[in-house]
């Protein structure tokens, strides 16, 4: 009990005097799952409606393996981009293994799914309600995935938010290709892991403290977003 | 306007089945330029799936939808339709009518938008964000939208089915107005008292059978078959 309200004080300390360490670990985080989203997003949004206006044979079955792609284990998803960007795999020779591109690319691929899913059912649900009057306008299909996405721009941005939460609190993918290299690869994830397996309490429950921060603070946003465009917007 | 009208239109032997159910029955009649023709039937008649047969929004089972324009796009876009529960888009209304001229491939979207909302009276609502306005103001909107692009043929499916009195009155005075304009109504009812304030010609549709085709004037003073006979004197058909 000592150790733990010791740890704790001395955690908070840590934060309140902005630890270069941990300033920087916190920034790294922030910038590779920052980016991910954002790849992830920018090809995630476009498939997903994309998916919900188009008909062939097999989308049902495209759409179950994307659903069910949305609880893929970080591990796994850390074990395939391991595979890839190791030496002997076809992405070997970029030579990015155990740098932050990897762990982008791991996050990346672990929420595009997430994105795209959840992009597929809110832009279907909606092209249900306009497609007889975007038909009836001509709009092309191009038009319509466009005119969708931005009347749909804040529930995405809920998904993409949704994304982001994911990303940054994930351990596994990013502790496989990234190799929690000290002041390269590693983020708030992996330092927890490992500063708590050290016995370094301090500096894990410091990392904590942010990163729940920085998650309970993403769901606030993503509240905000969805209550505020209902009451703007309609 | 398009250059090369769309009108007349022949609709010969219209039919669209659902497995074993005739929704519309070999519907035949034409539609000529100017005229106001009221779609007229108790609800489950058959109004709404003829309206969208006409617009090409479905698919008829048998019969042809034919317009006097051999050019597909150009038939597509001479025509408009406003919906009886109106779509608007997450944008203001302004952006609501832009972005339907955009589609129609209009240059100076701001300046048209303009000129529709202020000939619908609308402008007032120019920059409030479509869903929030009122349902009445919505539909006026959408029309607004629809008379922005200029079309040939307009179709309104019930457009005051939901709507208040006042806003009942402000959707038909703009109808007329685009009567007055040139544009051509295929508009659907259940409501008598409409009929007869906007109808030149009825097609009264019942079970899915198109069971008279007059002018409104004898339609109402004569009309020919007992459904219709019925139905004028408000007695429910079915
Ligand atoms: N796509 C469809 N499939 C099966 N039945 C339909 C379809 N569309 C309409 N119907 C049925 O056809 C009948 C006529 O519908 P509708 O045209 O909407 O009537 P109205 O507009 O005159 O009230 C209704 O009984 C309706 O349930
Ligand atoms: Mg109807």
């Amino acid at each position: 009990m000592q150790e733990i309200s010791q740890s704790l004080s001395l955690a908070v300390a840590l934060i309140t005097s902005l630890d270069s360490t941990l300033l920087s670990i916190a920034g790294l985080s922030l910038r590779v799952s920052g980016i991910a989203v954002l790849a992830a997003a920018l090809l995630a949004l476009p498939f997903g409606a994309w998916l919900a206006l188009a008909r062939f044979p097999g989308r049902q079955g495209v759409i179950a393996v994307l659903n069910g792609m949305m609880g893929l284990p970080p591990v796994v998803v850390g074990l395939l981009v391991y595979l890839m960007l190791s030496r002997a795999g076809p992405l070997g020779p970029l030579g990015i293994l155990f740098t932050p591109a990897a762990m982008m690319i791991a996050q990346a691929l672990l929420i595009f799914p997430i994105i795209a899913a959840l992009a597929r059912q809110v832009i279907e649900d909606a092209w249900g309600e306009y497609r007889e009057q975007l038909v009836s306008l001509n709009a092309s299909r191009a038009q319509c995935m466009r005119a969708l996405l931005w009347d749909m721009r804040f529930t995405l941005t809920t998904a993409v938010l949704a994304g982001f939460g994911r990303a940054i609190a994930e351990v596994g993918a990013v502790m496989i290709v990234g190799g929690n290299i000290d002041g390269v690869t590693r983020l708030m994830t992996t330092a927890i892991a490992l500063e708590t397996s050290k016995g370094d309490l301090p500096l894990a429950l410091a990392l904590g403290v942010v990163l729940i921060t920085m998650v309970i603070t993403i769901n606030l946003a993503a509240q905000w977003v969805k209550s505020t465009a209902v009451k703007n917007h309609g | 306007m398009a250059d090369a009208k769309i009108l007349p239109l022949a609709v010969v032997g219209l039919g669209f089945r659902v497995g074993d159910i005739n929704v519309l029955d070999g519907a035949t009649f034409d539609i000529a330029p100017g005229s106001r023709n009221i779609v007229l039937g108790p609800n489950g008649a058959g109004k709404s799936v003829m309206l969208r047969l006409l617009h090409g929004l479905l698919t008829p089972t048998s019969g042809r939808v034919g317009w006097s324009n051999p050019d597909a796009l150009a038939v597509r876009r001479a025509q408009a339709m406003v919906f009886q529960r109106p779509v608007m888009l997450r944008r203001s209304a302004r952006e609501n009518v832009e972005f339907a001229l955009h589609v129609a491939g209009v240059r100076n979207v701001r300046n048209a938008a303009d000129l529709a909302l202020d000939r619908a009276g609308l402008m007032r609502l120019a920059d409030r964000p479509a869903r929030l306005c009122s349902g009445g103001e919505q539909q006026r909107i959408a029309l607004a939208r629809a008379w922005a692009l200029q079309p040939e043929v307009l179709f309104l499916d019930e457009p005051t089915a939901s709507l208040d009195p006042a806003a009942t009155n402000a959707i038909e005075e703009a109808v007329n107005a685009m009567h007055r304009a040139g544009t051509t109504i295929i508009m659907t009812t259940h409501d008598l008292g409409q009929a007869r304030r906007l109808a030149d010609r009825v097609l009264f549709l019942n079970h899915g059978r198109l069971v008279e085709d007059a002018p409104a004037v004898s339609f109402f003073a004569q009309p020919t078959s007992p459904d219709a006979a019925a139905f004028i004197r408000g007695e429910l058909l079915w």
